[in-house]
This record gives C-alpha cells, structure tokens and sequence, in this order.
C-alpha cells in the first residue's frame, strides 16, 4: 500500500509542477501580452487614479486632482472648465488624455526623470506618488476677456503673445466644452457626454482639427505680410516699389480672374506703393509680387515665419501644420499670395508671424510653461525665453511694421486704433467659397515702435460687417487691457 | 505492508519556533495591510493578531498534551496560510464590509473544533466505526442543500448552501471529510474482496456487483452532486477522492485509467447537458473572445480580470494593499490567488503554493508512516484531496484549466471551508502522532478481513 501512496504523492506533486508552470506563464512569459490587453485597465487607470499635479494659472489651479471614491482615489477636476479647455485639454478614463494633460503626462504623473528622486523616497515613505504641478504663462484676466470677446455660438479663436519672449499670454477658441464631463468616473456619462460634444462643429475637442493650434484656415490678407516680406527681401523691392494695381488680373491659364477688394479705396488707383496696398488691402498688387518672385521664394518667406513647423512639441500641445503649397501653377499661386485656395494657416501661425514682425524679426519660441515645480515647490524647470529662427531682417520687419501701423491708423483695420499708443495690424477677409461667409482675421501688436503685445483674432464663417466688428475692435480691448496692466 | 521508521522525538519545540515564524507571516501581512488602510494599527488589527496568536498557541498547547508526536510542521503552515488569508480579506473589506471579522470568527470556531476533536477522539481509529454512519451523514449532508425550509436556494448558480438562522453554511465541505472517512473504513475492510474476488476481462479485473455497490453509491453521489447542485468543483474533487483511495487500497492503476476516462467522459456529457458546465467549458477555452468575455452569467470576465492582476503583479508583485482586487469579482473568495499573484508576485504565489505542497506531503508522510490501513488511506485521502482542490482553483485561476468554484483551503473567505479544512489538519495531526509515536501502545485494530473466508 505504501508504494501507492507513493505515487499518489507523485500525482499530486505532478499536479502541482502543472500550477507551478501556469503561475510562471501567466505572471512572466505572457504577462506582456496580458498587459496590453485592450481589456486591461490596470496601467491607464494606475495613472489616472493618480494624485497627478495641478495646472496653475496666477497661482490658482485650473487642473486639479481631488480626492475620487473608492474605485479611484483622485478625481480630475477642472475649475473654469471651458474657458480654459483649450489648454488643459482631458484627461478620462476612456478617451486617454489631450491638450497638456496629454503631453506633460511624466510631469503631471510625477513619471519624469527628473522626479526620479522623489519617486524613491515616496517608494520609502510608502506613500503615493505624487505629481509634479505646472504654472503657465497665460494671464486670467486677458485669458478670460478673449473668451468673452467671441460671441457664443461663433466659431472663432485668439491668440495673445508677448512677442520679445514668445509667452502665450491667452489663447481662446470657441465654442468651447466642460473636460469635467469627459474626466468623470462615470463611464457611461462620460462616454454619452464625449459623444455629444463631438458632434459640434468646431469644438477644440481635438487641439490638432480646430481651435488656435489646429484650425487650419485660409488666411485671406494676412498672408500678404508674408509677400511683402519676401519681396524686401529679394531685393527686386523696396519700400518705394510702384506695384501694378489693376482692378483685376486674369489668372495664368485660367478664364477667371483675381478682383481686388470691392469695398475699399483701391479701385482708386491703377498703381500702388506698398503703403496703399497693405492700407487698402488690394490683391492684385500682391498677385503680381508672387508671380514675379515665383512660389519658390514666397514658400521659404512662409517657412522662415514657421509655416511647415509643428508648434505643438513647442507648446506641449497637439495642434496642425500650416502649409504653403509647393506645386502650384501660377494661377493657384497668385490665388495662394492673397492667402486664399491651397494656402492654409493655423491661429497660432498667424500669431508666430506676426510676433516676428514685432521682435525685429526675430521669431521666439512659443511658451505656455512658467514653471514646472515637484511636490514639494522645487522648481525643476522654468523655460527661458528661446530664439527659434530669424524670419526677417530687422530692417525689413521694421518697414512693415511702419506699413501696419498705416494700417491702423489710416487703413482699413482703423477698429483697433488706441489713441496715443501706435498700433501695428493687418486686418484679412478670407472667402468660403461663394456663401457670401468669410473668416475674418485680425492680426497686429502694440505699442508699435516697443511691441509688448501682439494679438491674433480669427472669426470663421460670418459676413464681412460681423467680421469687421469682432476683429479690429476687439483687438483694441485687448491691447488696452495687457498695455494698462 | 512496509513499515517506515519514524523519528521517535515528540518535536513539539521545532513546531513552537515554526509557529511563532508562521504567526509573524499572518501578522506582519495584516501589518502592511494597515499601513495602506486610513485607520493604521487600529484595534481590529491588535484584535485579529492576538486571536488567531491564542488559537494558535491552544492548538499548541493541546497537541503538547495529547498528540505530542504529531508533525511538527502541518500546524505552523496552516496558520501561516490562514493568517495570510485573514490579511488578505480584512485587506478587501470596504466600509461596512465584515468579511474580514467574520473570517476571524470562523476561525476561531474551526480551531475550536479541531481542538475539541482531537482533545476527545485522541485516536483516529476509533472514527472507523463509523464508516457507514459517514456515508449516511455524506448523503445528509449532500442533500441538505435541496431541503426546502433550510435550503439558502440558488446563489451565483449553484444550491450548496443552507441557511440555520443568520449563518449560512455549505455542508458539501464537511461532506468532503464523511466520505473519506467512508471510504477509508469501506475499503480498509474490504479491498481484499474487491481485489481477489470478481471476474477478469481482458487486462482488466473487475470486483463483484455486491462488493462495489457502496462505491457505485459514491460515485453517483457525485454524479448527483453536480446534476441537482449544480457544483462542478466538489463533484471533480469527489470523484478524485475517490479514485485515489481505491487506487492506494488496491494499487491498481486500472482503477485510475477507468476514473479518469469516466471524469472526461462524465465532463463531456455534462457540458452537452448541462448549461453551466458548458459555459465554464467555454470560458476556459474562449476566454479572450469578446462575447464569452461579455456574457453574464457564465462569462470569462472573472478569469481574465484575475489574469490580468497576475500579469501586472509579475515576478515580486505590486505590494499588499497596492493591488486592485476591486477590478476582479470575487477577489476574496475564488480569486484570492490572482490577488495573492498580483499583490505579492509570482515570488510570493510561488511561497504559498510551496506551503500547501510541504501540508500535503506531510500528510502523505502520516500515510506512510502510520501502522493501520484505516489510518492510511484517510490520511492519503484527505492530503490528496488539499492537493487537488488547490490544484482545480489554482489551476482554474491560471486557465490551466476550467475554472470551478472550489475554495482556496484556508485562504479564500468562507467559514465551511475553514471548518472542514481545520477538521481535516486535525485529522492529519492525529494520524501523524500514531505515525511518529515511538511505540504503538493500543493493539491493530484491524478485524480480520473478510478475505479470510474467501474460498
């Protein structure tokens, strides 16, 4: 009997080697593959569970982490939700995160090397890890006036820089969305409120399809400051140039034809200097230019101003790439100098361009971070201001600057005139096909000759009365209000 | 039959030391345990620690007494494994839960009774006496669960539950042991009839009708087991009971050949029959497609949820109170392993899985070494049985194979569980202190076998 319980034994210690292998299947050799199993929650839910850090703005936490229930220890919460959606972007159990909650996830998630450190000791202490907090450049009270001057129910973006170190003062977009739906833990809400909110036109949902960083749109007129640039800097033009004005020019190999503004003076003269064409806005001027200089130099004039260039790695936020076509025939190309057809611009492009204008030329890097700070207040990263190219010569910024600040003064963007303060802009109509809409810009900086501030206003799809009334004027309010602070 | 030496030393200080080891496992679990909760070292902790310190320490003190050459070491793995579990489950406990003191309670009642039977019983020969009573009170016991008025009903598919008042009990647990003991006392009697008397066909020897009737009847109790109380799990375990006791008392391997192709068989014509079995079935070998994972009940979601906190507890695993049970159903019951696999790895799972190999090898050891077949082959019954209920809920855990509701012994919530396996480690104790005795002072209590009269 003995040697059967023998090999009882031995079955039951074979059963055992069986269990031993499974365990050492499932914990190692296929562990991987269950890890990334799409069923599995564990690691999006390690972090989003987290005490991830706070985004501030002036001291006050716009993104915070807040104690959750028992299924999640913290809750993702956000204080001034759609003002600031844009930015901060969500951060949801099912969607994954965007904005900065996407791209400084190491910092927010106190994953960063840099935090290493404190990871070990929080490791030690036995306690939770704890993220790193970011304060941004962005200034509340301009952040929300922008928000404001968007009527609600228009589509429309602003972007507001400081032009010498390129720190985003307030950048807006509307219509605009609460990420506290899409951050909370009930699943099915936030999945009823995610689709919801993308069946909205225009929605910053996404930061690289709409808002500053992502709407891709022609930019009508504005684009003339990049014409006028390349044409200084070719040396075939200078500031006394007669440019041909003709009420309207026939597109190369096309039977349609390139019309100047209707509206304005330019009708007035058949020839044009560029102060009265950049004043009155005419096209064919500018139609002319980029024929004459070819696609070749006006495409590197819109590179130098960053246009190809991703901003978002700059900003930590998604966004798209503006282009300037580089196969187009004439025609297209005449079309494109006047920033309609192939050409298309992000807000935040326009915004770039412009600051480099106001800075000698000199483009800054785009910044939304003042500080990163671990948790216990060390700052662990402040960005300086950075040089990020030289679009122009100083000269020749200076030179259009004089033109923008016509302008203003005597030209067709007169809305954003401050009395006492010289103020440099460039107002743009971009047609949406024949519907009669267009999106309307304004971009310029202020105090013209010591810029502190340069402001970017895209309004999409109204008529050109409303667009005139929300651009120029409302970049008056916000220069007023940066310049008095 | 071979006798094998046995020490002749009571060891009761070695067990002393391994106990004070095994109490610090328990304790120091529940320890880091609450250095996670909100309330540290409140007075539940010092509460559980010191209770199952002084049932410990009883048991202790009462082998010392009368079974001072028990094993030394099956009583400090028990209370390493039941001190983990209690940790584990208090661990699981949300506010308002009580599984946690009510684990601790059965506890305390289990020992209660373990001490109680060995402290009266002193010898297990005497339960041979009751070989057919055990079966009367297995077939009670079985069919408790169906009486209307005491029946709990259906719960989570299965009706193994009574309810006496506020307890609810699952006497199929306790079933376990009257069968082995049955069957020990059955066969010891009778396996020289089964194995000479009968007709041989082909290589195979088959026993008279008239001496297989009782194990006929067993075999259908399992049978029944899983066709009226729907409880796959003790009808697997049942049957494995049963073809290892007739395989030691006869040491034939036809008899395992037989068993298991009836299991398989049995297991085939079930899943065609019978939904649930086929659901388990399904969930075993579909687990990861999206309908089985999505159907409810008898969905996968359960086992690849378990699989997946093992996966992310991987080789040393995340730390007690860092996992997330929350996330698989049943965490402190069925999947108390996964939780085990994901909070203290695979190192720790590996730790755990070792104690319940070092129990039953122990057990088996008391087979061997004690003098009286009776005692041999319960003793061999009840270790094989710990073996191959860990061996289905790990296994089922692991999708090495099809997950059943079997209990973890000793470490997944459940008072009959805990009563039923503390009964049987003071089985063991007793058959292991005849074992290691150094002289055998009652005389064999073996009646001469009927084989006697065999023509």
């Amino acid at each position: 009997m003995n040697q059967s319980i023998r090999s009882a034994w031995l079955a039951a210690v074979a059963m055992f080697a069986l269990i031993f292998g499974a365990i050492s299947y499932v914990q190692v050799v296929g562990a991987d593959e269950l890890n990334d199993n799409p069923w599995n929650q564990r690691a999006v839910l390690a972090d989003y569970c987290k005490d991830r850090g706070a985004i501030i703005v002036a001291g006050k936490p716009i993104a915070e982490s807040v104690a959750g229930d028992e299924t999640c220890s913290f809750q993702r919460k956000y204080t001034q939700p759609e003002l600031y959606a844009g930015i901060t972007g969500y951060f949801s159990r099912t969607y994954g995160a965007s904005g900065l909650e996407q791209e400084l996830r190491d910092e927010l998630a106190g994953s960063s090397d840099q935090l290493f450190l404190d990871r070990i000791s929080q490791v030690f202490l036995g306690r939770q890890a704890k993220g790193a907090s970011v304060e941004l450049t962005l200034d509340p009270a301009i952040q929300k006036l922008a928000y404001d001057l968007i009527p609600d129910g228009q589509r429309g973006s602003i972007v507001v820089t400081n032009p010498k170190t390129g720190a985003i003062i307030a950048m807006v977009s509307k219509p605009s969305y609460d990420p506290n739906l899409i951050a909370t833990h009930d699943v099915a809400k936030e999945q009823s409120s995610f689709e919801e909110l993308n069946k909205i036109r225009g929605i910053n949902l996404n930061q690289s399809v709409s808002g500053p960083t992502g709407a891709l749109l022609a930019p009508g007129s504005v684009f003339k400051l990049v014409d006028t640039a390349a044409a200084l800097n070719s040396g075939k033009y200078n500031k006394d140039s007669e440019l041909p004005n003709p009420a309207s020019m026939p597109l190369p190999g096309s039977t349609a034809a390139l019309p100047n503004y209707a509206g304005g003076n330019c009708y007035t003269r058949t020839t044009a200097d560029f102060a009265f064409a950049l004043e009155q806005s005419c096209n064919t001027p500018f139609a002319s230019i980029a024929l004459d200089l070819g696609q070749q130099a006006i495409a590197e004039q819109a590179r130098k101003f960053g246009f190809g260039q991703d901003f978002g790695d700059q900003l930590k936020l998604q966004s798209a790439v503006s282009v300037f076509p580089d196969d187009l025939d004439d025609a297209a190309l005449a079309q494109s100098a006047v920033g309609q057809r192939d050409v298309k611009a992000t807000p935040l492009q326009i915004a770039m361009m412009t600051a480099a204008i106001a800075n000698g030329g000199v483009q800054m890097k785009p910044n939304l971070i003042k500080t990163v700070r671990a948790p216990d207040l060390r700052v662990i990263s402040e960005p300086e201001p950075e040089v990020l190219r030289n679009s122009t010569s100083a000269a020749i910024s200076r030179q259009i600057t004089e033109w923008m600040t016509d302008v203003v003064s005597k030209g067709i963007a007169g809305g954003a005139a401050i009395p006492g303060v010289e103020v440099a802009g460039k107002t743009g109509t971009a047609q949406l096909g024949d519907s009669g809409l267009n999106n309307s810009w304004f971009t310029g900086f202020a105090p013209a000759n010591d810029p502190q501030v340069a402001v970017t206003i895209v309004i999409e799809g109204v008529d050109v009365t409303t667009g005139a009334q929300l651009t120029s004027p409302n970049a008056k309010k916000i220069f007023e209000a940066v310049l008095n602070k | 039959m071979i006798q094998v030496d046995t020490a002749p030393k009571p060891r009761r200080n070695v067990e002393l030391a391994l106990l004070v080891l095994a109490l610090a496992v328990g304790i120091g679990a529940s320890a880091m345990v609450d250095l996670n909760s909100e309330t540290p070292f409140d007075s539940d902790f010092w509460f559980q620690s010191s209770l199952l310190a002084v049932a410990a320490f009883a048991f202790h003190v009462v082998l010392r007494l009368r079974a001072k050459y028990a094993d030394p070491v099956i009583l400090p793995i028990v209370v390493a494994l039941n001190g983990l579990g209690l940790a584990l489950i208090h661990r699981m406990d949300g506010p308002g839960d009580d599984t946690g003191n009510n684990q601790l309670r059965w506890t305390l009642i289990a020992v209660a009774v373990a001490i109680t039977a060995i402290w009266f019983l002193k010898d297990h020969r005497i339960l041979r006496r009751f070989t057919f009573i055990s079966l009367a009170a297995s077939a009670i016991l079985l069919i408790l669960p169906l009486v209307p008025g005491i029946s709990a009903g259906e719960v989570l598919g299965a009706s193994v539950w009574i309810r006496i008042g506020p307890m609810t009990f699952q006497p199929g647990e306790i079933a376990k042991i009257t069968l082995a003991i049955f069957f020990a006392g059955y066969l010891s009697s009778n396996r020289d009839l089964i194995l000479l008397a009968g007709r041989k066909i082909g290589p195979l020897q088959f026993p008279r009708f008239k001496d297989m009737g009782p194990m006929i009847t067993a075999w259908l109790v399992s049978i029944g087991v899983l066709v009226f109380q729907r409880d796959l799990g003790s009808s697997v375990l049942f049957f494995g009971l049963f073809i290892v006791m007739i395989y030691v008392a006869t040491s034939r391997i036809s008899w395992v050949v037989i068993g298991l192709a009836l299991i398989l068989g049995g297991g085939f014509v079930a899943s065609r029959i019978f939904a649930h079995v086929g659901f388990r079935l399904d969930s075993w070998w579909n687990a990861f497609t999206p309908e089985v994972y999505d159907r409810f009940p008898g969905g996968s979601r359960q086992i690849v949820q378990g699989l997946f906190g093992m996966a992310d507890g991987g080789l040393v695993g995340t730390g007690l109170g860092q996992g997330r049970p929350d996330l698989v159903p049943f965490a402190n019951s069925d999947m108390i392993i996964a939780l085990i696999g994901e909070e203290l790895g695979l190192i720790g799972l590996f730790a755990v899985v070792l104690l319940y190999l070092l129990l039953f090898t122990r057990g088996f050891r008391a087979a061997l070494g004690t003098r009286d077949a009776f005692g041999k082959l319960l003793a061999c019954g009840l270790s094989f049985a710990i073996a191959l209920q860990c061996f289905v809920v790990i296994g089922g855990v692991t999708r090495l194979i099809p997950l059943t509701g079997l209990t973890t012994p000793f470490l997944a919530a459940g008072g009959s569980s805990l009563l039923a396996n503390w009964i049987i480690v003071g089985l063991l104790l007793m058959i292991s202190h005849t074992a290691r005795s150094p002289i055998d002072t009652t005389p064999m209590t073996d009646t001469p076998s009927e084989a006697v009269k065999q023509p």
